[in-house]
């Protein structure tokens, strides 16, 4: 099977289409991140408190909202993830003003507090009962031995009994319920019958239970993003130091063009869709900058090949040959990451989606530029060195390769 | 021609049993349970996917600075007494500079005395200066100062590690986080009483004897009222807990004597018990000889007065001294639980945190969490293996086998290198995983898509794979390069999850550079040697 054979297109021809493709997604973004979005940043690099809650049905964002509003939480933000609107999640957000220094869980111990408050579904009498959503194992393994339902007494023997079936409690409801239990009832046959007699009767499920908390004091979210520019700045170096030495200094400077393209075009469109940018985020854009760079070797490692053996040929003409000869291999390549990725768009749940998304976008961007804006600029350098009376070939290699 | 591809087919089978021993070891059966235990014991799972707690604390170190500056601005005190020099004020006077010591008010005919005293014995630790009028000036080196500090932050390490173990938190890291200046990371997994090992961490435990100078005052107020409007310099106001004065008592305020008669680093042992006459829990403390001694003597010749026993910057207990105490004290009171007395005792026993701690960041991941990232982690895997596989399959028909084995061997060593190294698998290590399974992959195109020119080219297939392999090698090597490159820098510049990341795309790549050129060569050869000269290929 072939996708492509023999391709004679005419690439270079296309150049002020690819231009203003590139300048339109790349000002849109631009504009974005200047205008509209600005660039929303994750709790990683702006400080602050996210308390992802998970509830047994689909939550109510308004019913959420007026119980951190009683609680007295100023300026909370309810946000429901993208993704299968079965998972009812909610990540609620405080700012980092509400995340004070001196007591940095305040803002965490607030949002349950007032969630176990207004979720509780019978009456105050709930309140001094065991929440099996929320119970820890080593509060149920306490609870249990207090008030010992199997009467085993104070020993040895009745603690690891009672641990046991607590941790299988806890094993049932975080690794094959999602921290969520259906009912009280459910628990038989994970735990002895006494046991969950003395639940069904002593305990309740509050209908949420808490999966995670960020809390990101000022000083550390600063100090990240500033590393995470630097490391930036350091990979597009890098590159740029490779090419260079692979090749030639236009080449690398091409290259890293088109890398800072994507960069900006993959920023953007977290900016558009209002998407935040986490730690993995940058990872996942650090990445792309490697990779992306795959695409636009393989390109570039064929014009200098076709640069050795006809020297006579225009450089247009050449650089088009050469984008067409690999045209299958660069889609292919990218074709073949951008399957995986997708898989893991798809199906690799709400904490990577944002890492994910920024490879989607960034391989499709990444394949493109190497075709439509490294290889454009190898012409245009020389188009502009000739106009300027230099010499008009590109350099084709400082070494004779195999 | 023959053997060779024999060797070389041992290496690679040597080499996957190596690995897949490094992913199971022996596993206690071959049952899928059996299997998955084996597995989850060799590839260490970061918090992200176990469940835990992530902390980044930050150790004030200037308060160690304060107080051995504390320390010596007393004893720069007895020096001078000891010398007759009366009437000189030595004082921080600086509240927000912890390294800088006054001593004002000098006598003029005195000037120079002061000046050898202070020269002779604190040289080696002062910048000594005359400041303006008839006073001298101790800045605090800078190097000694930096010394200090880091001392306070190892300290402040090792309570920390003493406190979790005793917590029973397995596998903790405590470890300087080198973003910062004097922080800590720490990370616990798997812990899932999180209020109560936070205040565990965060205890000072810093116990003090205090004279007592004035109090018990109602309120801040009147305590300074008290004083005379303002607290003088070798003096602070200090809260207390309810009952502790006496039994009932609410909560008031005491002007004690600043400099302890003893502190933190004076307590030998510390233990759970119960006060002999009313039963109430109590934590029984016992002084180093040394601290004991020099309590006995305080104690000894002050019979009558007010004592104040300290925790944390809050007055616990205050008692008229009847006699001579030695060694041994307790604390008590202010509806104490036994939990706390228990944690209490631990905390005094691992000794006293040289300065207070703040939190700045904290993440935790409960267990549902993690469990659910496993799962959608695996399913991503294992759908975005299989699109690939059958991509390939398609595409290339013969040679798709080939490169679907090599991607397997691939993510063989991959996982297999994890188990050896013990390095941490993270969630966004997973998807360096699915990574390089598409970027693994893409080596095979390189390859097959060169083998495919030099064929349409009209060479025979095995001067066709030959070529194939030449000339997609130096491309292989950039494309691999510039992505390592990345994740070293991420290595480098990440934390915890990141990391994970860069380490398992990385240790993908490089395994991919055997599989992808290596294995699938010989692949090929084999695969050759088994046909006629010219006999055309599958790809």
């Amino acid at each position: 099977m072939e996708l492509f054979h023999d391709p004679k297109i005419d690439w270079l021809g296309k150049k002020w289409y690819f231009l203003g493709f590139s300048l339109i997604f790349s000002t849109a973004g631009l504009l974005s991140i200047f205008f509209w979005h600005h660039l929303p940043l994750d709790v990683d690099f702006r400080g602050g408190t996210v308390v992802r809650v998970k509830f047994a049905s689909h939550p109510d964002a308004d019913r959420i909202r007026s119980a951190i509003d009683t609680a007295g939480l100023k300026d909370a933000r309810i946000q429901e993830p993208y993704g299968p609107a079965a998972n009812n999640e909610v990540l609620i957000t405080l700012s980092l003003t509400a995340t004070s220094q001196s007591a940095i869980d305040q803002g965490r111990a607030g949002i349950v507090t007032a969630l176990s408050r207004h979720y509780s579904r019978q009456s105050d009498q709930d309140q001094n009962r065991l929440d099996l959503d929320n119970v820890s194992g080593s509060a149920l393994a306490a609870w249990l031995q207090q008030n010992d339902p199997e009467h085993l007494g104070n020993t040895a023997d009745a603690q690891t009994r009672y641990q046991s079936q607590a941790d299988a409690v806890l094993h049932f409801r975080d690794a094959e319920h999602s921290g969520i239990l259906d009912s009280v009832d459910s628990l038989r046959g994970v735990v002895d019958p006494a046991v969950l007699t003395a639940l069904q009767q002593n305990s309740w499920l509050s209908g949420f239970s808490v999966r995670s908390v960020e809390i990101v004091g000022a000083q550390v979210g600063k100090v990240l993003q500033h590393q995470a520019e630097l490391a930036t700045l350091y990979s597009l170096a890098g590159m740029l130091v490779y090419l260079w030495f692979r090749f030639e200094l236009i080449y690398g400077v091409a290259a890293v063009v088109a890398c800072f393209h994507d960069t900006i075009i993959t920023v953007g469109a977290f900016s558009l869709s209002n998407q935040e940018i986490s730690l993995t985020v940058i990872a996942a854009i650090l990445t792309l900058i490697g990779y992306s760079m795959n695409d636009t070797i393989v390109v570039f490692d064929r014009i200098r090949e076709n640069l050795r053996l006809s020297r006579r040929e225009p450089l247009a003409d050449l650089v088009n040959r050469s984008i067409n000869q690999t045209l299958s291999r660069t889609v292919l390549t990218s074709g073949l990451t951008f399957l995986t990725v997708l898989s893991l768009f798809l199906f690799g749940g709400e904490v990577l989606r944002g890492f994910s998304f920024a490879l989607v976008v960034g391989i499709l961007i990444g394949t493109y530029s190497s075709i439509a804006v490294a290889a454009p600029m190898l012409v245009a350098y020389q188009d502009w060195r000739a106009r300027r009376g230099k010499a008009a070939a590109l350099p084709a290699a400082k070494k004779a390769r195999v | 021609m023959k053997t060779n591809i024999r060797t070389r087919l041992l290496i690679i089978i040597a080499v996957l049993v190596v690995f897949v021993f490094g992913i199971f070891r022996v596993p206690h059966g071959l049952s899928g349970s059996a299997l998955k235990q084996a597995v989850l014991q060799n590839i260490h799972l970061g918090l992200d996917l176990k469940g835990g707690m992530h902390l980044i604390l930050q150790v004030k170190v200037d308060e160690a600075i304060s107080a051995e500056t504390d320390t010596d601005v007393a004893s720069i005190q007895s020096d001078l007494q000891r010398n007759g020099v009366n009437g000189a004020v030595v004082s921080k006077p600086d509240p927000s500079r912890a390294d800088f010591i006054q001593v004002a008010s000098v006598p003029p005919d005195h000037t120079n005395d002061v000046r050898s005293i202070l020269e002779n014995t604190y040289s080696s630790r002062f910048d000594i200066s005359p400041g303006v009028g008839n006073s001298w000036t101790l800045t605090m080196k800078p190097t000694v100062e930096s010394e200090a500090k880091q001392r306070a932050l190892d300290q402040a390490i090792e309570v920390i590690q003493t406190r979790t173990n005793t917590l029973g938190v397995s596998e903790p890291i405590i470890e300087p986080y080198q973003l910062g200046s004097y922080q800590i990371l720490v990370e616990l997994p798997g812990v899932d009483d999180l209020g109560r090992v936070k205040d565990v961490i965060q205890s000072t435990a810093r116990l003090e004897a205090h004279e007592v100078i004035g109090g018990p005052y109602p309120d801040q107020q009147s305590a300074l009222q008290a004083a005379g409007g303002s607290v003088p310099p070798d003096a602070e106001l200090i809260q207390s807990v309810p009952g502790a004065a006496s039994e009932g008592s609410a909560t008031s305020w005491y002007e004690l004597r600043k400099i302890p008669v003893w502190g933190g680093t004076d307590i030998r042992d510390a233990q759970p018990g119960h006060n002999p006459n009313t039963g109430e829990p109590e934590v029984d403390f016992y002084l180093t000889s040394a601290a004991g001694d020099k309590f006995g003597a305080w104690t000894g010749a002050n019979i009558g007065k007010d004592m104040a026993i300290v925790l944390d910057n809050r007055v616990q207990e205050v008692a008229v001294i009847k006699g001579q105490i030695r060694d041994q004290g307790n604390i008590s009171g202010g509806g104490i639980s036994e939990q706390r007395v228990k944690d209490l005792s631990m905390l005094l026993r691992t000794g006293a945190l040289p300065a207070s701690i703040d939190f700045l960041q904290e993440t935790t991941v409960g267990p549902s969490l993690g469990a659910d990232s496993i799962h959608q982690g695996v399913v991503a895997s294992i759908v975005g293996m299989v699109a690939v596989w059958i991509f390939m399959l398609v595409y290339y028909k013969g040679a798709g086998v080939n490169a679907d084995l090599a991607l397997f061997l691939n993510l063989v060593i991959l996982l297999g290198f994890m188990g050896f190294s013990g390095a941490t698998l993270t969630l966004p290590g997973i998807a360096g995983v699915i990574l390089t399974i598409g970027m693994g992959v893409d080596s095979n195109v390189l390859i097959f898509e060169r083998i495919r020119e030099e064929l349409r080219a009209g060479k025979s297939p095995s001067a066709a794979v030959d070529q194939g392999f030449g000339h997609a090698w130096t491309t292989i090597v950039d494309t691999h390069v510039t992505t390592i490159v990345s994740a070293a820098i991420l290595f480098i510049f990440g934390t915890g999850p990141v990391k994970g990341f860069a380490v398992t795309l990385t240790f993908g790549l490089l395994a991919n550079l055997f599989t992808a050129v290596f294995v699938s060569r010989v692949i090929f050869d084999a695969h050759l040697s088994r046909k006629l000269h010219g006999e055309p290929i599958s790809i």
